[in-house]
C-alpha cells in the first residue's frame, strides 16, 4: 500500500484524439477532458485501475489528460495537417507539424490512445550509475552553454532569436523565396518578442518548458496590448513562415495566424509556404496580414479556396501556375535559403521526409559558429557535412532527447560523452563517440530503403529548378551544388 | 572612417539607446579592424561569436572600410 501511494498518485493518461466525426475542437480542451472522462467510464477503465491499486491512492485518482490530436485540418484531409499535443498548461500548441501526419491519423479514424502507466515497469536501465554519470555530464553542458543555459539565448529570446542572424547573413527567405533579406525582420524577431512582452506586461518574461523536466525551456508566449496571452508558441519557423515569407512584419498578425493554425491543426511552416505562393499568384498582396488571416480562416472553414490552400504549397503552385515553388518531395522548405546556405540546401534535397532543416542542421557551423565556422555560400565539402549532421541527428533523435541539446554538446565535448554514456547506461552497451555516426547511418539507410521501396529515389533529391538559375539577393547566389554531390550524401553513407 | 553597427540578443545592452533594428554609427581610424570596433563598443571578443561585415562572417583581424555595415552576435541557436 505504501508503494502504491508513493508511485501511483495521480495517474497520467496519454491520450490521442482526432476530430474526424468527432464534435470536439481541440482548441477547447475542457470539453475534451470531460469527454475523456465519460469515455473512460463507459469502458469501465476506472474500475480496471481501481482493481489494481488498493488503499488511499483511490482517492487520488484524477484524469490528468495529455492530448495528442488533430483538428479540422485533418478532418478535411489536408496535406498540411499536423498532430498537436497539449503543453504543460493544457495549451494545444506543441506539434508533430510536418508531413501531413494529422491526416494520416484522421484517415484511420483514430480517436485517442490511453496509455496505462499502472503496473508498468518503466524503462529498464542496465547500469544506473553509468546512466546517472552521463546524465550529469549532459546536464552540466546544458546549464553551462550560452545558448541552452537558464536566461541564455533560447530561454530569453526563444528560437525566434534566429531571425536577425539569418537576415544579416542574407539567408532569410523573403516574399516567397525571392530575397534573402526582409526589411521588417527585426520587428518579427525574438528580441522584439521579448521587448514587446516586457512593454505590455511591465516585466521581463522568460520562456517555459514544452515538456516536463526540460532544462532549456525555449517555448515563448506573445501577449496582446492589454497584457492577455495571445498565443504560444511563436517559434522561429512560424514567425518566419507567416512573417518574412509573406512580408508581414506585425507580431500581432503573426500571433493571430499561429493561433488559427493551432486551432485548426495546421503546420505553420507549410501554411506560411502556401500563403507565400498564393501571394505570388496574386490571390492576396504580399504584406497584407488581415488578408492572410482571412485565408487561414477559410482553411478552417473548408471553403473551396480553403481546401485548395490546405492541399499545401506544391499543389497551390500547380493550381495557380507559379514556378517559384519552394518544395522538395512535396514538402515546403523551412526558414533557411538554400542559395545562401548551401549545406542546408543539401539537407533539404536529400532528407527522406522532404525539405526539412532538423534532419541535418548544418546551420550550426555555416551561420551560428557552433561546431566550427564554414562559409555558407561555398558548396565545397558540404555534402560530407550534411551527411555527418544527418547521421548524428538520427542518433540524437533516437535517444529521445530534444535536438537542441546539439548546440551544447557540439561545443562541449563532455556533454557529447554524457549523451553516449546515458545510452550505454540504459542499454548496457559500450558505444563510443565514433559509434554515434555509425548507428545514425544505419538508421538513415533504413529510412532510405523505405523511400526507395515506395518509389522515391535519388532523382527526387533535388531543389526546385528556379533556385538553379534565379540569383538570390543580396549575395546574388544560385544553388550551385552539383547533382553528383547531392547523390553522394547517400551513396557514400 | 565611419561604420554602421548593430548588436543583437544578449549584446544589445552595449548599445542601450539604439532601438530594435536600428544602427549606431561609430568612428574608427583608417584601417581599423573588427577587433578595434569591438574594443570601441566595449564588447569582449569572447562574447562576439559571429561578426558579419556586409552580410559575410569575418574574423577579428578583418580590416573595415568606410560605410561598412557590421552585425555582431553572441552565441545563439534555435531551429
Amino acid at each position: 500500500m505504501e508503494l502504491a501511494s508513493t508511485l501511483y498518485q495521480s495517474p497520467y493518461y496519454e491520450v490521442a484524439i482526432c476530430a474526424t466525426r468527432c464534435p470536439l475542437n481541440l482548441a477547447e480542451t475542457a470539453s475534451l477532458a470531460e469527454y475523456m472522462r465519460e469515455t473512460l467510464e463507459a469502458h469501465d477503465l476506472p474500475r480496471h485501475f481501481q482493481a489494481r491499486v488498493r488503499g488511499p491512492v483511490l482517492s487520488h485518482h484524477r484524469f490528468k489528460v495529455a492530448v495528442a490530436g488533430c483538428g479540422v485540418a485533418a478532418e478535411y484531409g489536408y496535406a498540411n495537417a499536423g498532430i498537436v499535443y497539449n503543453d504543460l498548461k493544457d495549451r494545444p500548441t506543441r506539434y508533430s507539424g510536418r508531413g501531413g501526419l494529422g491526416s494520416v491519423m484522421a484517415s484511420r479514424g483514430l480517436k485517442f490512445v490511453v496509455v496505462d502507466p499502472l503496473g508498468a515497469p518503466g524503462a529498464a536501465i542496465a547500469d544506473r550509475s553509468r546512466f546517472e554519470q552521463g546524465r550529469k555530464k549532459l546536464e552540466e553542458a546544458l546549464l553551462e552553454h550560452a545558448i541552452t543555459k537558464p536566461k541564455g539565448g533560447l530561454n530569453t529570446y526563444g528560437t525566434a532569436i534566429l531571425i536577425n542572424i539569418l537576415n544579416e547573413a542574407g539567408g532569410l527567405p523573403t516574399r516567397n523565396f525571392s530575397s534573402g533579406r526582409f526589411e521588417g525582420a527585426a520587428r518579427t524577431a525574438g528580441e522584439a518578442i521579448f521587448e514587446g512582452n516586457k512593454q505590455r506586461l511591465g516585466r521581463e518574461l522568460y520562456n517555459h518548458a514544452c515538456s516536463p523536466g526540460c532544462i532549456i525551456q525555449c517555448s515563448n508566449t506573445w501577449h496582446r496590448p492589454d497584457g492577455s496571452e495571445h498565443v504560444s508558441c511563436v517559434e522561429y519557423e512560424s514567425t518566419w513562415a507567416l512573417g518574412a515569407n509573406c512580408a508581414i512584419d506585425s507580431l500581432d498578425d503573426i500571433a493571430e495566424l499561429i493561433r488559427l493554425c493551432n486551432a485548426y491543426g495546421l503546420d505553420t511552416i507549410e501554411t506560411g509556404g502556401t500563403l507565400g505562393v498564393a501571394m505570388e499568384a496574386g490571390v492576396i498582396p504580399f504584406g497584407d496580414g488581415a488578408a492572410a488571416i482571412r485565408l487561414v480562416q477559410e482553411m478552417g472553414q473548408g471553403t473551396p479556396l480553403g481546401r485548395l490552400l490546405g492541399s499545401g504549397t506544391e499543389s497551390v503552385g500547380r493550381a495557380y501556375g507559379v514556378t517559384r515553388v519552394p518544395t522538395v518531395k512535396g514538402q515546403s522548405m523551412p526558414a533557411y535559403e538554400p542559395r545562401a546556405v548551401k549545406g542546408i540546401g543539401i539537407t533539404y534535397a536529400t532528407s527522406t521526409m522532404g525539405a526539412d532543416h532538423t534532419a541535418g542542421y548544418t546551420i550550426a557551423p555555416e551561420i551560428l559558429g557552433v561546431s566550427g565556422k564554414l562559409d555558407p555560400l561555398s558548396p565545397e565539402g558540404k555534402a560530407a557535412l550534411s551527411r555527418a549532421f544527418q547521421a548524428t541527428t538520427a542518433f540524437i533523435d533516437s535517444t529521445g532527447h530534444c535536438l537542441f541539446i546539439a548546440f551544447a554538446i557540439l561545443d562541449i565535448a563532455s556533454g557529447f560523452e554524457g549523451m553516449v554514456e546515458e545510452c550505454n547506461g540504459v542499454l548496457g552497451t559500450n558505444w563510443t563517440n565514433d559509434d554515434v555516426v555509425r548507428i545514425g547511418a544505419e538508421i538513415l539507410k533504413k529510412e532510405r530503403a523505405f523511400n526507395e521501396a515506395a518509389g522515391i529515389g535519388k532523382e527526387k533529391d533535388r531543389v526546385p529548378e528556379f533556385m538553379k538559375y534565379e540569383p538570390l539577393p543580396p549575395h546574388d547566389q544560385v544553388f550551385d551544388v552539383p547533382d553528383v554531390a547531392l547523390d553522394s550524401v547517400y551513396a557514400e553513407l | 572612417m565611419r561604420v554602421r553597427v548593430r548588436l543583437f540578443a544578449m549584446l544589445r545592452h552595449y548599445l542601450p539607446d539604439v532601438p530594435l533594428g536600428g544602427y549606431a554609427e561609430k568612428d574608427l581610424p583608417e584601417g581599423g579592424t573588427v577587433s578595434d570596433l569591438l574594443a570601441t563598443l566595449g564588447v569582449p571578443e569572447t562574447e562576439a561569436r559571429v561578426v558579419f561585415v556586409n552580410g559575410r562572417a569575418r574574423p577579428p583581424d578583418w580590416r573595415l572600410q568606410p560605410g561598412d555595415e557590421v552585425g555582431i552576435f553572441p552565441p545563439i541557436g534555435g531551429g
